[in-house]
């Protein structure tokens, strides 16, 4: 048994220690916000914070993420990410939406870290999610809307 | 269309109006009014339904699979309807023959067809709900109807109003309006439509929500993973599973009709499964190669006989011209690689069955469903999930047959999940296409001749072959067989070759994609070798093509063309028609010193028609421009061995977000009928970007994806 801080819950779980984080946050607990799309660390779309750093669910053994806290795209919270997904809407980013949890997780992780993103940061933070449906430029229009945002509600 | 329409109207167990208009060549049984009623409720054949809370239901009959069909076919119901967007809830619709899409004769999205084939369909189905709550209303209050008017979701006579679902139990005694007393709004009085509106989808999809079918749960779900054969072509021989059955959480290992199944607790220990089968496999042909492939088409394109697909002229005019250019072209093989893997979850039980699933052709699903439990349609039900992208591989059946034999051979609900090598390898794949051009210049520097031979793996052959005619399969030349310019003679011939037998299939925009990308380059080589301006030269042969003109002209204005290009930098264009729309696009790249290509900005216009969402629209122009830049420059499946060389996106790669170009879309405003807007702007993005390309190195590619020519 391991047990396993999911957004804010402990949850018990009976699984093998090598099984990757992505599957027992799908099929054990019910998670499925957060998506398969490689199991190679190379789309993003199974993107979740561990500590609130961006990591790549598919590649990463369950039993590494004992004592830590799991955050996934059902558990995101707070100003940034309510600002992230209402910026998301506002631009109409997704399309087929299957990525969009990764991308959302990603740049709640960057804005956390830098409230003024350039382009350069953003490509830095997001190259390593892929999206097939081509939102790129209304992923960008975006963060920079969801940035300019946060900084506005900061200041006044 | 001028198709007989039949109005239906029913009330439903929990007291909804169901209305529907449905189309003629119906079985006798559903269209005989003596079917009882209870058949028509649990089998509607309707997209509105309302119930007695004002709850406004449209069910939409095509699938999302990113295009934004949801909300633009819910805004043809609301238009008429009288309803705005935030009033209604959409659901996808089961499977059933009143949601055929009449442009394909099935009920499925692809072909870019939701908008075009529903645009009158859909707005005479709010027209009748309307007409009907509306009679129903002025009937209540006891005044003329034509004194009563529909208002957001209200009929309306004078101060008084009563909301839809008030009006549900009278509405549903009525007789639904003759056919001909419908009347639809002139584009004038467009509330809805052709105004951006917001997706109705984007809740869910920001939220972790939305439902795949990759997501579906269901009580004492197993989760499997099917093993194919690695080669093109072979098949199971034997399999040794004994190690796998003492796994702990595997439950069942089975044979499916492609390979062998592990059936286990979760996803993860159905894969480690499926890595300790011990497989041997036959068939398949070690020589396979995309070198044999490439060889096997250019023999088949050298050999005189082939169909014609278009002539102009006689070719035979020409053999006096004064100069000749003769080139080839390559587009390759290319996977689909939806973001979602494929996946299908099904229930099989003696007397009935479940699907649920991510899928562009329900009556396909459904099929499957008959053929694989033998049980009768109304015995199953097809519940469609979002789609994780589609782009044609989501109207295959063969993820759907992997969920029903499993699940009816072990009794349970199961899902099946595909992993990404598996959906890589198993594709069916955009085919390769060579082909042989001939352009033929006179003394006059006047282009008097155009021959292109076209050899490839024929869709049609192994989808559909009813639909091949004399060896002619149309997705092969479309693009070509229609080329717009007026040139004195042409000769468009096609020689139908599948060397090997590689699986092939519909892929965005199918036989435009390669086509385009070899007409519009040539017509470019052209122009370089009679000294024209690309834009120009167009201009010239496109005199009787307005549309193709106007986009092109529209594309080549939005250019500052007074911006000087740094070293090293080009523009190209192209334009491009399909799907009943029109796209004009003019690409800046920049190369580098090692030969990198470096898109910076795509212009694009589209004429696309009466638009419905230009929100849409603008996003599947980003949408087809950034998938066929993909395939332009990274992209493409290769062959060696007989088997499939790329597996995951580190050998098949797609573009990434720091290497987007600046897309600036500009929608022609037009009152012509729809066009389709999910394929159009894919054709144009690689001859674009390959004659950028030349104009900054001048250098010619002839052969996608772009690192195959040496740029350095």
């Amino acid at each position: 048994m391991l047990t396993l801080n999911i957004n804010g819950n402990a949850h018990e779980v009976d699984v093998p220690n090598d099984m990757p984080l992505l599957w027992v946050l799908r099929d054990v607990v019910g998670l499925t916000g957060t998506k398969y799309g490689c199991g190679s660390a190379l789309c993003g779309a199974c993107s979740v914070l561990i500590d609130n750093q961006p990591a790549r669910a598919c590649v990463l053994p369950v039993s590494e993420t004992v004592g830590k806290s799991i955050t996934t795209i059902e558990g995101l919270h707070g100003a940034i990410a309510e600002t992230v997904q209402q910026a998301w809407i506002n631009e109409q980013v997704p399309q087929c939406g299957y990525c969009q949890s990764g991308q959302i997780v990603n740049t709640v992780a960057l804005l956390a870290q830098n409230n003024s993103p350039t382009d350069q940061d953003i490509d830095t933070a997001l190259s390593g999610n892929l999206c097939r449906c081509g939102t790129y430029q209304r992923v960008r229009a975006a963060v920079h809307a969801a940035a300019a945002k946060l900084n506005k509600g900061a200041t006044s | 269309m001028n198709r007989r329409q039949f109005l239906q109207m029913s009330l439903t167990v929990s007291g909804s109006l169901l209305i529907g208009v449905e189309l003629a060549a119906k079985t006798p049984e559903e269209t005989n009014l003596e079917t009882p009623l209870e058949k028509k409720i649990f089998n509607p054949n309707a997209w509105i339904r309302i119930d007695p809370t004002n709850k406004i239901t449209f069910l939409i009959d095509r699938s999302e699979m990113g295009q934004g069909v949801t909300t633009s076919l819910a805004m043809l119901i609301a238009e008429e309807m009288e309803v705005d967007l935030d009033q209604i809830t959409t659901e996808f619709a089961p499977a059933g023959d009143q949601y055929r899409n009449a442009l394909i004769g099935l009920q499925l999205t692809g072909g870019s067809t939701s908008v075009r084939e529903a645009w009158e369909k859909l707005r005479r189905a709010g027209a009748v709900a309307k007409m009907v709550l509306i009679e129903a209303a002025a009937q209540t209050w006891d005044v003329p109807k034509e004194e009563c008017r529909a208002h957001k979701g209200k009929v309306v006579h004078n101060e008084n109003s009563f909301a839809y679902g008030e009006l549900v139990a009278r509405a549903a005694k009525l007789s639904p309006p003759d056919p001909d007393s419908i009347s639809l709004k002139p584009a004038s009085e467009f509330r809805l439509i052709g105004k951006s509106a917001p997706r109705l989808d984007l809740h869910d999809k920001v939220t972790g929500k939305a439902l795949f079918g990759i997501d579906v749960k269901l009580p004492n779900l197993l989760i499997a993973s099917v093993l194919r054969a690695p080669m093109i072509g072979g098949k199971l021989k034997d399999v040794d599973d004994s190690a796998v059955r003492q796994m702990a959480g595997v439950r069942h290992v089975i044979k499916t009709s492609d390979g062998v199944a592990v059936v286990a607790d979760n996803f993860w220990l159905a894969q480690q499964g499926v890595k300790a089968l011990k497989v041997e496999w036959e068939g398949g042909d070690a020589r396979l190669s995309t070198e044999s492939i490439v060889d096997a088409l250019k023999e088949a394109a050298a050999r005189e006989k082939a169909v014609v697909a278009k002539q102009v002229g006689n070719l035979k005019n020409v053999r006096a011209a004064d100069k000749i250019l003769e080139v080839e072209y390559v587009a390759p093989f290319q996977a689909h690689a939806c973001m979602e893997p494929l996946n299908c979850t099904a229930d099989v039980k003696k007397d009935r069955c479940e699907v649920w699933v991510g899928t562009q052709n329900q009556s396909g699903a459904l099929q499957t469903a008959k053929e694989i439990t033998g049980l009768t349609v109304d015995a199953i039900k097809i519940h469609t999930t979002y789609l994780g992208g589609g782009f044609g591989r989501r109207g295959e059946r063969d993820f759907v047959r992997d969920a029903l034999e499993i699940s009816k051979a072990i009794d349970a609900p199961v899902k099946v999940i595909w992993t990404r090598e598996q959906d890589m390898q198993h594709d069916f794949y955009r085919p390769i296409s060579y082909q042989k051009l001939r352009a033929f210049i006179n003394k006059d520097n006047e282009l008097i001749g155009w021959q292109q031979r076209i050899a490839s793996p024929s869709i049609m052959a192994r989808a559909m072959p009813d639909r091949l005619k004399d060896g002619l399969d149309h997705s092969s030349v479309e693009g070509a067989a229609d080329l717009p310019y007026d040139i004195q003679n042409i000769s468009v011939e096609y020689a139908l070759k599948n060397p090997g037998n590689v699986p092939v299939g519909f892929w965005r925009s199918v036989g435009h994609s390669q086509n385009a990308f070899v007409t519009e380059s040539f017509i470019d080589e052209i122009a370089v070798a009679t000294r024209q301006n690309p834009v120009e030269f167009r201009q010239q042969l496109l005199k009787n093509h307005p549309r193709h003109l106007g986009v092109l002209m529209l594309a080549a204005e939005k250019v500052d063309w007074e911006q000087t290009l740094e070293q090293g930098e080009g523009r190209g264009v192209a334009v491009h028609h399909c799907f009943g729309s029109y796209c004009a696009q003019i690409a800046e790249v920049a190369v580098d010193k090692n030969g990198n290509v470096r898109v910076k900005k795509v212009i694009c216009a589209i004429d696309c028609g009466q638009t419905v969402n230009p929100n849409t629209i603008e996003a599947q122009m980003h949408s087809a421009i950034v998938y066929g830049l993909t395939a332009t420059l990274h992209s493409s499946i290769s062959i060696k061995n007989g088997t499939i060389q790329q597996s995951n996106f580190d050998t098949f790669p797609i573009l990434k977000i720091n290497e987007m170009p600046i897309i600036e879309v500009y929608i022609v405003q037009s009152e012509e009928a729809p066009g389709g807007v999910g394929e159009p702007a894919l054709p144009p993005i690689a001859p674009a970007v390959a004659n950028a390309v030349f104009a900054a190195t001048g250098k010619r590619i002839r052969h996608l994806p772009i690192h195959h020519t040496d740029l350095a």
